[in-house]
């Protein structure tokens, strides 16, 4: 079956990353919250795609929308990494770190490699700022950066002095210290900063003094590489286009992707889409989104609480648009109830949980895959609920028309698992082709004739009941949370009939088993010594350490689950092929539990929760464990 | 077509409230008047909660929704977004609407969206048998409650008004003459209508509103009043309303020989905020009477309306929405990779 998920499955490999410095180099900006890393990171991070190069990006910012200045909790930290080969993590090490104050440098030296490169602005390591962040004496000074190449610039006083003749406040000029400090980046990259300005121009139209500013300190910046003395240990990257799929692209992560592939899947449907949702970390971006597409007839609803917002996705649905909600472990934790009402009167329904780590309100800006339990089973009663994941940000893209098509396929509710990580995370992506048979329309048949019409009779294959819109002449009827009738769907407190709807409901997923494509191997053979079982953010560590693990000739293969539930029926099968089966994942070993309740392999699982996806070198460790270094 | 009677809006269900319950009559009245205003089965849209009540969609010939507790106002928000063109009902409860699902009412009351919403309060839990509810009288003895309550109840059309609701009325269940027109303008108002029926339960609570619906004494307890008209209630149409010389409020007067004439009395005006106000208090302290008819109403932007501005005007084809999609993901920076790229 060829759909929109194969399509995006089926990318083009790339050479393997091996070499640090050579094939990719990993970078990270850390500074204050409001020092403006994450724009300076994106920055970058778009001058590289475009560039050509492969990207993989992790913005990590606190939960405090202006923490204390010079605070380690205050620190907001933009990782990138860049390669002409395939790059799938951010990076377990930094190449070079850039620190904007001392803050910043103690929370993320620890990341540095042995001889990593040290950018630090030296105008923000006063005494005061030196001690705030804990460190006993001025580590510029005291030796202890000897393992590090140190590259100790005054950006402060460098970018008040470029922007000496603007007439800005001293203040203001400061601000852009950010820029002086990217143009620099760009220089040691060899990358021109002709991308970067046109941005400026146009994000700052209204404020032409601003972008001046900018412009001048990002020349600035970029001028110093060029013309000062810097130390002979300081050398440029040379990192070369990598040989992507023609065609165009843009960068996209995946909360952007995931929104606007639900509309496509609307749209492909031919349905309008309704997104109701109330604001929370990390899932607000998607409201955001879908708030911008009102022009091509988006509807979004930001509702009072998240049990209204995924209430009034059921109304919209139920009135025949593609009801759509988001929200993260919390708020999905409130939208239960209403998950059983759509379940109950079979409704087509999205239900996006960007997970975040739990229980409770948890780490709210970071990420975690520990939601799957309550996506597959957190209701009363038998409540059958189909559940999918994308591996990656390019693939949100098309997550978003599968779960459109499987929702109103079937005529379910459907719950798509992403993370903070995948959500926040960027990565270039081939814009989609809609004349391309993987986008081939949908539409659904939404029921007109009253010949026949039984709200609760449903359709042997697919299992769906036919959907009947209000406005809809002579096929009036009533639904609701109250056991139905089968074919009427009256009201039914019969015992006989409840076992009958069980059935129904849980054939549903069996019908949907039926159609999702057969599990495929990621990378490696489809049989062998030691299977990496994954799903959801884990895909990048796990993906570059098998590839990695499988050049050096070891027997390892990568499984990547898209379909949670119900599973790939023949993925029982194919592990067996494997003398060893792990799942690495990002909680305390759910999708291990989960598939031994579903079939007889001895799978093992490794847990990572700290709020940050697997080191490629931890998932190293785990085949190294396995099979032997 | 032929015209629907009120017969034609009663599904094929067997209606299963309690003998004597007031809920019959409110069913009675609203397909009477949707019968009398030329409604259609097809476009009318009945949601509910949880609670005796909110099994009224399943009497309707209607489209219906009986959803979860609570959460009507919300379900029924997104079907009208969704379907402008839909006549969308609301039917809660005391414990439906202002216990479990006080915030949706809330939400929906301040956003004005073109609905309607009928509240049944019966001052009880009825269906999970009997215990207080947040309109309970103070003091009111329950399972849950052996003692008595000791909390202060909560009057609906103050929390109507509080929450910036632009049309809010009040009737009984019974009084189909005063309910039948407050359904009808209800339905007529662009914006979220909201109607609190003071409702008998049969089982529970019998004859918490006796004296309200007395047909002797009950006049003497009760006002419906009507915008333009002066405020005169009682058995004898002797008695009034005025406002308090020399500060805030309201008072009940006497037109008894002697004592003030209907000059003296406030004459009703529905979009009179403060008034409003002070109408949904009224007989809360002996002596008062119980207002009914429409406490307010005040036209204002209706939320569906508003929302809709800078969404398409039709709704557009697939391949528009595909092209615009294509657009906006290229409104981006893009970036070729190929033979010819750099």
């Amino acid at each position: 079956m060829q759909n929109g998920l194969e399509h995006s499955t089926a990318m083009q490999e790339l050479p393997v990353s091996q070499q640090p410095e050579v094939d990719y180099v990993r970078v990270r900006f850390a500074g204050d919250s409001g020092d403006g890393i994450q724009m300076t990171g994106t920055r970058l991070a778009e001058s590289a795609a475009r560039f050509g190069n492969d990207i993989a990006t992790f913005p990590d910012f606190p939960a405090d929308i202006r923490a204390p200045s010079g605070t380690i909790y205050g620190v907001s930290a933009y990782s990138l990494n860049i390669g002409h080969t395939e790059v799938d993590t951010f990076g377990d090490e930094t190449d070079a770190l850039v620190a904007l104050n001392p803050a910043a440098l103690r929370k993320y030296l620890e990341g540095v490699k042995q001889n990593g490169l040290l950018i630090i602005d030296m105008d923000a390591f006063t005494e005061r700022a030196i001690a705030k962040a804990g460190f006993s004496g001025n580590p510029l000074e005291d030796g202890s950066l000897t393992s590090f190449r140190v590259l100790p610039l005054e950006i402060t006083s460098n970018t008040e002095k470029a922007l000496k003749e603007t007439g800005l406040s001293a203040k203001d000029a400061r601000r852009c210290k950010n820029m002086w400090t990217l143009g620099l980046v760009l220089w040691l990259f060899e990358r021109s900063t002709a991308d970067v300005e046109h941005w400026i121009e146009q994000k700052f139209h209204k404020k032409p003094e601003v972008a001046k500013a900018n412009i001048m300190a990002l020349q600035a910046g970029h001028l110093y590489g060029e013309v000062a003395d810097l130390p002979p240990d300081v050398s440029r990257y040379r990192i070369q286009p990598a040989p992507l799929m023609e065609g165009e692209y843009r960068s996209i992560n995946g909360n952007e992707g995931m929104a606007y592939g639900l509309y496509a899947g609307a749209t492909l449907a031919n349905l309008e889409l309704f997104y109701g949702s109330y604001p929370i970390t990390p899932a607000s971006p998607l409201l955001h989104t879908v708030a911008k597409l009102k022009e091509l007839g988006a509807i979004s609803f930001q509702a009072e609480d998240e049990i209204a917002a995924i209430c009034a996705a059921i109304g919209a649905s139920y009135a025949g648009h593609l009801g759509v909600t988001g929200s993260s472990g919390p708020g999905i934790a409130l939208k239960t109830e209403a998950i059983g009402l759509a379940i109950m009167t079979e409704l087509p329904l999205v239900i996006v949980n960007v997970q975040r780590g739990g229980p409770s309100t948890g780490l709210p800006t970071k990420t975690e895959q520990s939601d799957l339990f309550q996506a597959i089973w957190g209701r009363n009663g038998d409540a059958p609920l189909p559940v999918i994941a994308p591996a990656h940000p390019g693939e949100c893209f098309d997550m978003g028309v599968e779960a459109a098509k499987l929702a109103t396929k079937h005529m379910t509710p459907l719950m798509v698992l992403t993370d903070g990580y995948i959500a926040n995370a960027s990565a270039p992506w081939k814009l989609p082709d809609f004349s391309d048979p993987a986008y081939e329309p949908f539409p659904v048949e939404q029921v007109k004739d009253p010949n026949g019409f039984l709200p609760y009779d449903h359709d042997p294959e697919t299992m769906a009941r036919p959907w009947a819109v209000p406005g809809t002449a002579e096929l009036m009827h009533r639904i609701g949370g109250l056991e139905k009738q089968a074919g009427s769907g009256n009201i039914s407190y019969d015992g006989e009939n409840h076992q009958l709807m069980t059935q129904i409901r849980a054939q549903k997923l069996e019908a949907i088993a039926k159609s999702i494509p057969p599990q495929h191997v990621e990378s490696g053979k489809t049989t062998g010594k030691l299977a990496l079982l994954g799903w959801g953010s884990s895909w990048g560590p796990i993906r570059v350490a098998a590839r990695r693990a499988e050049l050096e000739g070891k027997s390892v293969s990568h499984i990547h689950l898209r379909h949670l539930w119900p599973l790939p029926p023949n993925l029982e099968e194919l592990l067996s092929g494997f003398d060893r089966v792990i799942i690495p994942e990002m909680n305390n070993g759910q999708l291990a539990t989960v598939l031994r309740s579903q079939m007889d392999i001895p799978v093992e699982s490794v847990s990572c929760v700290k709020g940050r996806p697997f080191l490629v070198r931890e998932i190293a460790k785990i085949i190294d464990d396995a099979l032997g270094a | 077509m032929t015209d629907l009677k009120p017969k034609d809006f009663a599904s094929s269900l067997d209606v299963r409230w309690c003998p004597g319950c007031g809920d019959y009559a409110v069913l009675k009245s609203l397909h009477k008047m949707l019968a009398d205003t030329g409604a259609k089965l097809e476009d009318t849209l009945c949601v509910s909660g949880i609670g005796c009540s909110s099994r009224l969609p399943y009497y309707m010939a209607t489209y219906g929704f009986h959803t979860i507790h609570g959460r009507a106002p919300a379900i029924a928000s997104g079907a009208k977004l969704a379907n402008p063109e839909l006549d969308v009902w609301v039917f809660t409860g005391d414990g439906d609407g202002l216990s479990i699902g006080g915030n949706h009412l809330l939400h929906a009351l301040r956003r004005n969206l073109d609905m309607q919403i009928v509240l049944f309060n019966n001052q009880i839990y009825g269906l999970t048998k009997g215990q207080y509810s947040p309109t309970s009288q103070k003091g009111v003895r329950t399972p849950s409650s052996p003692g008595g309550t000791v909390e202060m109840p909560l009057n609906p059309a103050r929390f109507a008004i509080g929450a910036g609701s632009k049309f809010i009325a009040r009737s009984i269940d019974t009084q189909a003459k005063v309910l039948g027109p407050i359904l009808e303008a209800a339905r007529a108002f662009d914006g979220t209508a909201f109607v609190e029926v003071l409702q008998n339960c049969v089982i529970f609570n019998d004859g918490v509103f006796d004296h309200l619906k007395d047909k002797k004494q009950g006049p003497d307890h009760t006002i419906v009043v009507e915008h333009g008209q002066p405020m005169v209630f009682g058995v004898n149409k002797d008695k009034g309303i005025r406002a308090k010389a020399g500060g805030f409020g309201l008072e009940v007067v006497s037109l008894e020989e002697g004592g003030c004439t209907e000059a003296d009395l406030l004459v009703h005006d529905e979009t009179n905020h403060a008034l409003a106000v002070a109408l949904a208090e009224l007989g809360e302290k002996g002596g008062e009477p119980t207002v009914l008819g429409i406490l307010f109403r005040e036209p204002a932007t209706e939320f569906g309306a508003a929302s809709r501005v800078g969404l398409p005007e039709k709704p557009l084809s697939m391949n528009e929405k595909l092209t615009r999609l294509s657009a906006t993901l290229r409104a981006a920076e893009t970036w070729d990779v190929g033979e010819d790229a750099a």
